[in-house]
């Protein structure tokens, strides 16, 4: 089975340096498309490869780039952002990466930027991998002295800056817009769209911001092409992919597979099963903003299609198990209370809906619910959805909100009923100590 | 007022935007870590430093979890309290150091060694429960280790 993402990394053992990655064979991509590829042909390779998002969104990425304007006459400079803010809670694959080799980070960089001609790149990653910092400022300084970034690029003409940008946590800063604000220095807030940052987005210049492990694809689909990606899958949706579990399995971890791999072989063959004395009873499949997955849903391929279809997203890859010990009254109200944290606050809707989701939560968590609660609940699920709030923040928060309602909604009912939360006291979600 | 070494390193990061304004945050950042916060005057420093007004700074310094506008001790504890964690029982860790230290989130110890938070997810979920200590994560916790881990920071 090919990894071509995690083949060079080994837990454990420090990221190749820029000598032994290109020994591996590393940057050949990049002399490939600056001797061979015009920007327009890695564009209509990455279209053909059909490498989706995999920062959650899931969109083509090669059909995200041809919204840049290109040609001479084109306001310059044109910006590349790395997205590494990864906050979504339980999502932990692209530190991976980051950690493991940056090197391959950086070369899929350099094929995103010259796909666009962008001319200065940020990788914008979150304040708490510290280890990812020191190994990518490493090989930045390696990568800037064999001549792969700055002027004049192996001869070509191309030129390109990129700088390390560590933020200084906030949830927001993972949605595209507000994170252009935070690289600008001003609160993340997310922008309005149009004009979408392709046209006007870093500085008021054509901007594209990718994910982490889409960027990391990129090198592999320049050497390889656009077929043999496709034919990595198991299922419609083109490549590998890195899964995640975390929750009550005997082996959490993350691991690289085929796209399409299977909830079921992912949670019993990867993660090992259900750590004994415990009992599966659902799933967020891609992080805190996806929709539960349950037991009818065990042999669905993992992949953005057949995700979607069962009503949820497979998000990032990453996923949370809820075991029959916890909660799921309490597992939702974790959730909602980290989302009206995160919230901007600067729509109405999120920066008041959100708390108020979380304080009904906490008075059924508590045993304090009255029946009316759960139809508040439903209501909110429905004035936070999409397309009424500025930006995804709350509409993702509704999604394990509302398929908890309707899987686990004997359990809300029984806390209501019985005046107190049927699992153990421990497991009822405090805030503060 | 801003010492030399602060102005030359704020400097370099404004270099690297096209307006002083745009390196507010880094400027925060380097401030940051020579006082371990930003206070009033330090802000105000920022403000005139790189052009704001200091209502304007502290709009974008209190929006970030991690910009401390509040004296800190010498050590921050952030505590993961996201999903995975709480899966995993973190609970037991954050009463033991709130217990050990004498202190609750948002307090600092009276010796001024430790500060006690909360944090969202660490992005280590795999290997709950897990916490940092300024620099350094740590992971697949138990409450039996804390003391040990304690013991390195004085």
């Amino acid at each position: 089975m090919e990894k071509p993402l995690t083949q060079h990394i080994v837990p454990g053992r420090a990221p190749l340096s820029l000598k032994e990655y290109e020994q591996v064979g590393g940057y050949q991509s990049v002399r490939k498309i600056l001797k061979e590829m015009a920007p327009a042909d890695v564009q209509n390779l990455v279209k053909a490869s059909d490498l989706r998002g995999r920062g959650g969104a899931g969109f083509n990425t090669g059909l995200k780039w041809s919204f840049v304007p290109m040609g001479p006459e084109v306001a310059k400079p044109k910006y590349l952002v790395a997205n590494a803010d990864e906050m979504e809670p339980g999502t932990f694959k692209d530190r991976v990466l980051l950690e493991g080799n940056p090197h391959q980070l950086i070369e899929g960089m350099i094929v995103a930027a010259y796909a666009i001609d962008a001319s200065i790149s940020y990788i914008f990653m979150r304040w708490a991998y510290k280890v990812a910092a020191r190994e990518i400022i490493k090989a930045l300084d390696e990568a800037y002295e064999a001549g792969y970034l700055g002027e004049n690029i192996l001869g070509s003409g191309f030129n390109l800056d990129m700088h390390l940008h560590t933020g200084v946590g906030r949830y927001m800063c993972g949605e595209e817009t507000a994170l252009l604000n935070a690289l600008e220095g001003k609160r993340a807030n997310p922008r309005a769209k149009p004009p979408f940052p392709q046209v006007s987005g870093l500085f008021g210049k054509p901007t594209i911001v990718n994910n982490v492990e889409t960027l990391c694809c990129l090198p592999h689909i320049i050497n390889n092409g656009a077929e043999w990606f496709k034919g990595l899958s198991k299922t419609g949706d083109a490549g590998t992919k890195l899964y995640g579990i975390s929750g009550r399995v005997k082996t959490p971890g993350c691991w690289e597979l085929p796209m399409g791999t299977t909830i079921r072989e992912l949670i019993e063959e990867h993660g090992g099963g259900m750590q004994d004395g415990y009992l599966f009873k659902g799933l967020l499949p891609g992080g805190a903003s996806t929709d539960f997955l349950v037991e009818e849903h065990m042999d669905l391929p993992m992949d953005y299609t057949a995700i979607q279809a069962a009503g949820s997203r497979m998000g990032t890859g990453t996923m949370i198990i809820l075991d029959d010990q916890t909660c799921p009254v309490g597992f939702v109200h974790n959730l909602q209370h980290f989302f009206a944290q995160e919230s901007c606050g600067f729509c109405t809707p999120c920066r008041e809906g959100l708390p108020w989701v979380e304080k009904i939560l906490l008075a059924i968590d508590r045993g304090e619910g009255k029946p009316e609660h759960l139809l508040t609940l439903d209501f909110h699920t429905k004035y936070l959805g999409p397309g009424n709030t500025f930006c995804a923040l709350a509409p993702g928060a509704m999604e394990p909100l509302q398929s908890a309602l309707k899987y686990f909604r004997e359990d809300f009912e029984r806390h209501i009923h019985e005046q107190h939360c049927p699992w153990s006291k421990a497991k009822v979600w405090q805030p503060s100590i | 007022m801003l010492t030399t070494e602060e102005k030359h390193k704020i400097d370099h990061e404004i270099s690297l935007v096209p307006s002083p304004k745009n390196a507010c945050i880094e400027a925060l950042k380097i401030v940051q870590q020579s006082h371990g916060w930003v206070s009033d005057e330090s802000l105000k420093d920022v403000a005139d430093y790189v052009g704001m007004s200091s209502a304007e700074l502290d709009s974008v310094a209190t929006f970030y979890n991690l910009i401390f506008r509040r004296p800190v001790g010498r050590h921050v504890i952030l505590v993961c309290d996201s999903i995975s964690c709480w899966v995993m029982c973190y609970e037991g860790i954050r009463d033991r150091l709130s217990e050990k230290l004498n202190i609750q989130y948002g307090q600092t110890t009276e010796d001024g060694r430790f500060t006690l938070l909360p944090n969202c997810c660490l992005g280590t979920c795999d290997r709950a429960p897990a916490l940092m200590i300024d620099n350094d994560l740590y992971r697949d916790l138990t409450v039996e280790q804390l003391d040990e881990i304690l013991e390195k920071y004085t």
